[in-house]
């Protein structure tokens, strides 16, 4: 079988000694991780080993040796190393020699227990140390979606990076060190930190207790019984601000918890919460110097008032159009007059509460906007509320024309039934047949007809407020899925991914390198970053709004019987 | 290197180089992007951009033809271009697809010998013809008989079947060295 030993490019011109690293029998590979350099004493070799062995769960082991001689081939030298493969025994024991500056090194196996005399081909993969130690190799999606027992079938390539991952000890020390072995990897020229970071770390932990012990005493304040009370709580659980809220509530404590993030997984969610809480406040900081100055907030309240009137003064032109000849189409009267009055007569209510609250709509804005400062998303759902509260009316108005027009289609169809001799059966959920008397039958064919001559009035009032409605809902549907945007973007994945693409790794590339007759293949193995696409999908953020499940079929059918529709619901909420 | 033809008749070229006993890359490279239809393109664009100015006397009509045909130039030639499409497969590792793009991206995607299941040429339906492709099985992880996904290969590029043959009868030689091993050890 082909034997494949991966060797780390940063050993490529380390002095001679012998290699230590990982053998995968089952694939029939050597992942070699450092070189230990000659002089060394074999027992303290094996020590260490031991030690390592203990500390990271990965059976290190000596793999070969490896001679780098400037000069030509020395006899002795050799044999030396062949010695070497009676002490530490290994099978199979492999043999790098390298020549001055040449790139094309020659790889020999030694076999004692093996009954196949032919010589194995063996491939030289050469692979960067540092990135494969940081990557992480994300398994295909449909793969991790199904969680089976199938450790024996798990990636190839994923038991390399893994054994990489788990021997950051041995990269460690570094050749500086005064110890009785002397290794080369990629850290060998002296282990790098930064001051920042460490910095950093010192400073999280006082600062996560700080936050945790707030965040306990606003979440106190928030359980107590004093906001529980009937008109409170119905007010916090329709207004989307206060979701927002409650949702960036729950994302602090997630950050300041003090757990130690256990995997990958958890990690990044830590971190994308952490920026994506940054920015949101950056960008509501930035929302807020731009309104505050030039006296914007002002302006913007002195153009509500305006604005609210031109809205309701719009809505009186289209009732005293629907009151009129509607497009042509000829209405009944009476009932038209009835109920344009009862509407008009609702807006000028309307019109009356907005005046008497118009000399307080600035200062109410000035406190409302400071909350800016929490968030953006904070700001947009608050614009989202202002906009439910101003149309207010066409709510009332949609649920009004709804439940009317609904009344009249379910008197219809019972009465419908009535004049083809059949009854609803409620015990049986099903249409049986009735027979009726005479004066019901008379008076339930009179009723029909004076339903039927009425529809198309409703109707028309029920198709335009049904219209109005769905326009306000569709603005503020846009709002909350900006905001929903802003929620759920793994910021921090996106950056990591565009900055040190070899961390998210979704597979590895080989190139071939060149070759010569006699030497083993030689090969480059270099980290295939995830996309994009793949990088948000994995990554996302949860967040609290689940989108509407009705399809478009169910949803004609309700707007056509007339039932209240609410297209957007919170998870939370209970669905009826 | 020898020429095909594509299956819409364009010329294509393949190319076969031998690494090792058990490496081999097979590249194909698919014709190049013409400056003739470069420049048709563009001055058709620009014409109609001069017309829609005389009509309307707006010139930022102009301008945004400039823009418009610029960034559809350089998307065409970073995402859907396809200069070379090679396949690199390596006995016992795996089996490896690289795309070259006009702009010089390249898209790899590498997948395991454990994976993989065989190489065969099956037949589709593509437009109003019936074309071969070449295309890997991979193993279905449950069922060691069945096929989880077909991965189909030379999309962009659509070599006919003689092509089509010398790389399976190349690939097939690597993929029956595995099926020997159980038995040498």
């Amino acid at each position: 079988m082909v034997l494949k030993v991966f060797f780390p490019s940063c050993c490529a011109s380390a002095e001679s000694g012998i290699l230590i690293g990982r053998w995968i029998s089952e694939q029939n590979s050597a992942v070699i991780l450092a070189v230990v350099h000659f002089p060394f004493i074999p027992v303290q070799v094996k020590q260490y080993l031991s030690e390592v062995q203990q500390v990271t769960k990965v059976s290190i082991s000596v793999l070969g040796s490896w001679s780098n001689s400037k000069q030509e081939k020395e006899e002795s030298l050799s044999e030396f190393l062949e010695d070497l493969g009676t002490i530490f025994s290994h099978e199979p024991w492999i043999q790098i020699s390298k020549e001055g500056d040449s790139k094309f090194w020659s790889c020999s196996t030694l076999q004692k227990h093996s009954n196949n005399p032919k010589e194995e081909e063996i491939i030289l993969i050469y692979y960067d140390q540092r990135k494969v130690m940081l990557s992480h190799l994300h398994p295909p999606l449909d793969i991790a979606s199904s969680t089976d027992h199938r450790a024996e079938d798990a990636s190839k390539l994923s038991a390399i990076f893994d054994t990489v991952a788990k021997s950051k000890i041995v990269f460690m020390t570094d050749r500086y060190d005064d110890g009785p072995i002397k290794l080369t990897h990629w850290q060998s020229d002296g282990v790098e930190a930064s001051i920042i970071v460490e910095l950093m770390k010192q400073a999280s932990v006082p600062a996560c207790m700080l936050l945790t012990f707030l965040l306990s005493l606003v979440s106190g304040v928030c359980r107590s019984r004093v906001l529980k009370f009937w008109p409170l709580s119905f007010l916090w659980s329709k207004l989307s601000t206060c979701e927002q809220l409650g949702h960036r509530l729950q994302h602090l404590q997630v950050i300041s918890s003090n757990r130690k993030a256990q995997n990958q997984g958890q990690l990044m969610r830590k971190a994308n919460i952490f920026v994506s809480l940054l920015i949101d406040v950056a960008l509501g900081m930035l929302l807020m110097s731009w309104l505050y100055r030039k006296n914007r907030i002002g302006h913007l309240a002195d153009t509500l008032i305006p604005v609210a009137d031109h809205v309701a003064e719009e809505l009186q032109d289209l009732l005293q159009w629907l009151m009129g000849a509607p497009a042509g189409l000829k209405m009944n009267k009476a009932l038209d007059q009835v109920l344009g009055r009862f509407f008009l007569y609702h807006i000028h209510l309307w019109i009356s509460y907005i005046h008497l609250m118009s000399p307080f709509i600035e200062m109410i804005l000035w406190y409302v906007g400071l909350s800016a400062c929490l968030g953006l998303t904070v700001a947009l759902c608050i614009l989202s509320d202002i906009i439910a509260l101003l149309t207010f009316h066409i709510y009332c108005f949609y649920v009004y024309g709804a439940r009317l027009y609904c009344l009249k289609i379910y008197g219809l169809s019972s009465l419908w039934r009535l004049f083809r001799g059949k009854k609803w059966n409620v015990l049986r959920q099903r249409v049986d047949s009735c027979s009726y008397d005479l004066d019901q039958l008379f008076i339930g064919t009179l009723l029909f007809t004076i339903l039927l001559f009425l529809l198309p009035t409703t109707a028309l009032y029920y198709l335009v407020f049904t219209l109005l409605r769905l326009l306000v809902v569709i603005v503020q549907g846009l709002i909350h899925l900006l905001v929903d945007l802003i929620d759920s973007l793994p910021l921090y994945s996106i950056l990591l991914r565009l900055c040190r693409s070899y961390r998210l790794a979704a597979g590895v590339k080989f190139r071939v390198l060149d070759q010569q007759d006699g030497k083993p293949l030689r090969l480059l193995m270099q980290i295939n970053p995830l996309s994009y696409g793949s990088v948000v999908q994995t990554y996302r953020l949860p967040t609290y709004s689940c989108y509407p499940k009705d399809s478009w079929t169910s949803l004609c059918k309700k707007l056509f019987l007339g039932e209240l529709i609410y297209p957007w619901k919170h998870k939370g909420e209970k669905q009826d | 290197e020898r020429w095909y033809r594509s299956a819409s008749g364009a010329p294509i070229a393949l190319r076969r180089r031998q690494h090792s006993a058990s490496c081999r890359q097979l590249a194909v490279r698919c014709p190049r992007l013409r400056l003739r239809s470069l420049s048709a393109a563009t001055s058709a664009a620009w014409l109609a951009a001069y017309g829609l100015f005389l009509l309307t006397q707006n010139s930022t009509v102009l301008s945004a033809a400039i823009i418009i045909t610029l960034i559809g130039l350089i998307i065409y030639l970073h995402f859907v271009k396809i200069d070379e499409e090679s396949l690199l497969v390596i006995g016992s590792l795996g089996i490896q697809m690289t795309s070259c793009y006009a702009s010089g991206k390249e898209s790899t995607t590498f997948i395991e010998m454990s994976q993989v299941q065989d190489v065969v040429i099956n037949e589709a339906i593509h437009m109003q013809k019936v074309i071969y492709y070449l295309c890997i099985l991979l193993q279905d992880p449950g069922n060691p008989q069945g096929v989880s996904e077909v991965v189909p290969l030379f999309q962009s590029s659509k070599p006919r079947l003689d092509c089509l043959i010398e790389v399976y009868k190349s690939c097939q030689e690597i993929l029956e060295q595995r099926k020997m091993v159980p038995q040498s050890s």
